[in-house]
């Protein structure tokens, strides 16, 4: 061969090993094609790598349960004699409340996983798959429904051991976990349309925090509105995370009202029903 | 599956004036490509040319604004689907779910493609073998080296054999020696019928893989041919002197210049000349006054212009992929 390159340390083919170093190659079998699957089967695939994600990254789970076990903690330990006479009857009132803000606090987590695939060009590959197009994100919501129900279980669980008791038994909590789940899904959204838009997971984290936190401390969560100043009740009153709170502790009591249960869906439903078209339209988009 | 007319005309991409542009700024300005089945063809351009914006069109990642193109027959616009059965990309960074093991990722595929469970973990193991990654099937991928994410990012892409394989930059970030084992596959592969399209800014690459290579530089298409038609574009070879005695390289230099009327270039240790030599006999007399006037030669030699020199040729800039001559050269020149 005439030299093709006048720099010729970098030409190292010269002292490269013979062609024949993998025959494996060659002996690969072509495959073609396999049937299209369907969108569902496409969605579980999505859910498992989520599964698998728990096995591999245990810390993760860290990450959702930490801060609110510490915020359980604190509140009723801390404030809770305070607030509500005993430790006992403001743990009473507050672990509804801190599973709706554990589960509203989990969603961000699904935008900066979003967020991260997108970076790694991982998306690409999904997208020159000829599978549904929004399998990916019904993948990520199968995912984030699951860490939702692992955080609640152990937020839950955490609870009984401190000594709360829902009053609706067995039923009702299912009940409430379902509501949860809901709220998750809703919830979700939003931070899907963040994940689609901003470039770095980190900028989706504090921009998610931003958002989440005044929306979940103007809440019903920690304190019941009637000592709060009247323009800031009258928020925390129409505060979809007051509604959702206000339902699960219904729930999981057994006081519910339809009326509780109809206007704490509200806001999960429009979600759902106007960004999941600006996910589908930003995603073509990219 | 591919259509009367493409089974006839033999190709696995035929593209027309194909543009994107983003805001104020046109990344691909007008591409026509022609790509024959099996063949390995090579998008060559500096950084920031057009090649990512050109593969993703055709990939069906990005939508064009003006211009058709057909992938192993299908049309990019009208039928995505049709061309994502027949397609694999491997993008610019390792599109991988690093959280997991490589098996686990190439099972995930081939699940997402719809291979029942045991038959994507047969294809998974498959693939290990054959790209030698069994060892490391069950560690995550986040530590393999750069050279095995490739290979599995190339594995990933061949869970269905595709018609065309679009590699963007395959070798980009890797060692000497894990860039020869991606050669290597690419070879294989081709030769085992996949179409391959590939981008890269290294002329070597292109030099060394490509059965046809396309230039692009600003979002046009500025040459395409083989290797040996680029280079012979510039109509003439390149003669390189060695002296013994660097000292006297101006002078001879000068000598070159006045035998041949072109530029002498000096290598960055100096102690070397290129210079364009189309005339064999001017060449000749060249040399043999070299040697009448007394310079010491350790050696000279007569070579085909390299794919750099091409390059520069066609854009009239210096290559992009070759930084460290050049900036040596820059600073030699400071």
């Amino acid at each position: 061969m005439t030299d093709l390159t006048a720099d010729a340390s970098a030409s190292p083919r010269t002292a490269s090993a013979p062609e024949t170093g993998t025959p494996g190659i060659a002996a690969l079998r072509r495959v073609p094609p396999p049937t299209p699957p369907g969108p569902l089967s496409n969605a579980l695939v999505f859910g498992w790598r989520a599964i698998l994600k728990f096995r591999h990254v245990p810390e993760q789970l860290f990450d959702l349960v930490m801060t609110p076990i510490m915020f359980t903690l604190l509140f009723t330990f801390v404030f809770g004699g305070a607030l509500a006479g005993s430790t006992g009857d403001y743990l009473q009132y507050f672990l509804p409340g801190i599973l709706v803000q554990t589960v509203v606090f989990n969603s961000v987590y699904s935008g900066m996983g979003l967020s991260t695939d997108f970076q790694k060009g991982l998306f690409d590959r999904f997208r020159t798959l000829p599978i549904w197009s929004l399998a990916p994100f019904a993948g990520l919501m199968v995912g984030d429904l699951l860490r939702h129900l692992i955080a609640g279980g152990i937020i839950l669980g955490i609870g009984l051991i401190l000594g709360y008791r829902p009053d609706a038994g067995l039923f009702g909590t299912l009940a409430a976990f379902a509501m949860l789940l809901t709220i998750g899904f809703g919830m979700g959204w939003v931070f899907i349309v963040l994940g689609l838009l901003v470039r770095t997971p980190m900028t989706v984290m504090t921009l998610g925090f931003t958002i989440l936190f005044p929306v979940t401390f103007a809440s019903n969560i920690m304190v019941d509105p009637a000592t709060m100043p009247g323009w800031l009740r009258s928020f925390v009153e129409v505060n979809p995370v007051s509604l959702m709170t206000t339902s699960l502790r219904g729930l999981m009591s057994g006081t519910a009202s339809l009326s509780q249960i109809g206007l704490a869906l509200i806001a999960p439903v429009v979600l759902t029903l106007t960004l999941a078209p600006v996910v589908l339209w930003l995603y073509r988009l990219r | 599956m591919p259509n009367v007319e493409n089974e006839r005309t033999n190709l696995a991409i035929q593209a027309r004036g194909l543009v994107r542009r983003y805001g104020d700024m046109t990344a691909v300005a007008g591409i026509d490509l022609d790509v024959r089945r099996g063949m390995i063809f090579a998008v060559l351009g500096p950084n920031g040319a057009g090649k990512t914006t050109l593969l993703r069109m055709l990939a069906t990642l990005t939508s064009p604004d003006a211009g058709t193109a057909t992938v192993m027959g299908h049309d990019i616009a009208t039928a995505p689907e049709k061309v994502r059965f027949s397609i694999a990309m491997t993008g610019q960074f390792a599109s991988l779910d690093e959280d997991l093991t490589g098996r686990e990722n190439l099972v995930m595929l081939a699940r997402l493609w719809g291979f029942r469970s045991g038959t994507a973990r047969a294809r998974a193991d498959e693939l290990l073998i054959a790209f030698e990654l069994s060892a490391a099937a069950r560690k995550q991928v986040k530590d393999y080296s750069g050279g095995m994410r490739r290979r599995l990012d190339i594995a990933a892409s061949l869970i269905v054999t595709p018609g065309v394989l679009f590699l963007d930059e395959p070798t980009t970030g890797l060692d000497p020696s894990a860039r020869q084992g991606v050669w290597r596959l690419i070879r294989q592969l081709a030769a085992s019928g996949v179409t391959v399209l590939l981008t890269t800014q290294y002329l070597e690459e292109a030099d060394q893989l490509a059965d046809r290579i396309a230039v692009i530089d600003h979002g046009r298409k500025i040459a395409e041919g083989t290797s040996r038609e680029l280079k012979a574009a510039t109509g003439s070879g390149v003669l390189h002197v060695s002296l013994a005695d660097s000292g006297q390289i101006e002078a001879a230099a000068d000598l070159l210049s006045a035998h041949l009327g072109s530029v002498v270039q000096r290598s960055p240790e100096g102690a070397e000349l290129s210079v364009l030599a189309g005339d064999a006999a001017a060449t000749n007399a060249a040399v043999t006054a070299l040697i009448t006037e007394g310079f010491a030669l350790t050696d000279f030699r007569m070579g085909a212009p390299s794919l750099d020199e091409v390059f520069f040729a066609l854009t009239g800039t210096p290559d992009a992929s070759a930084p460290d001559a050049e900036t040596e050269k820059a600073k030699a020149l400071a």
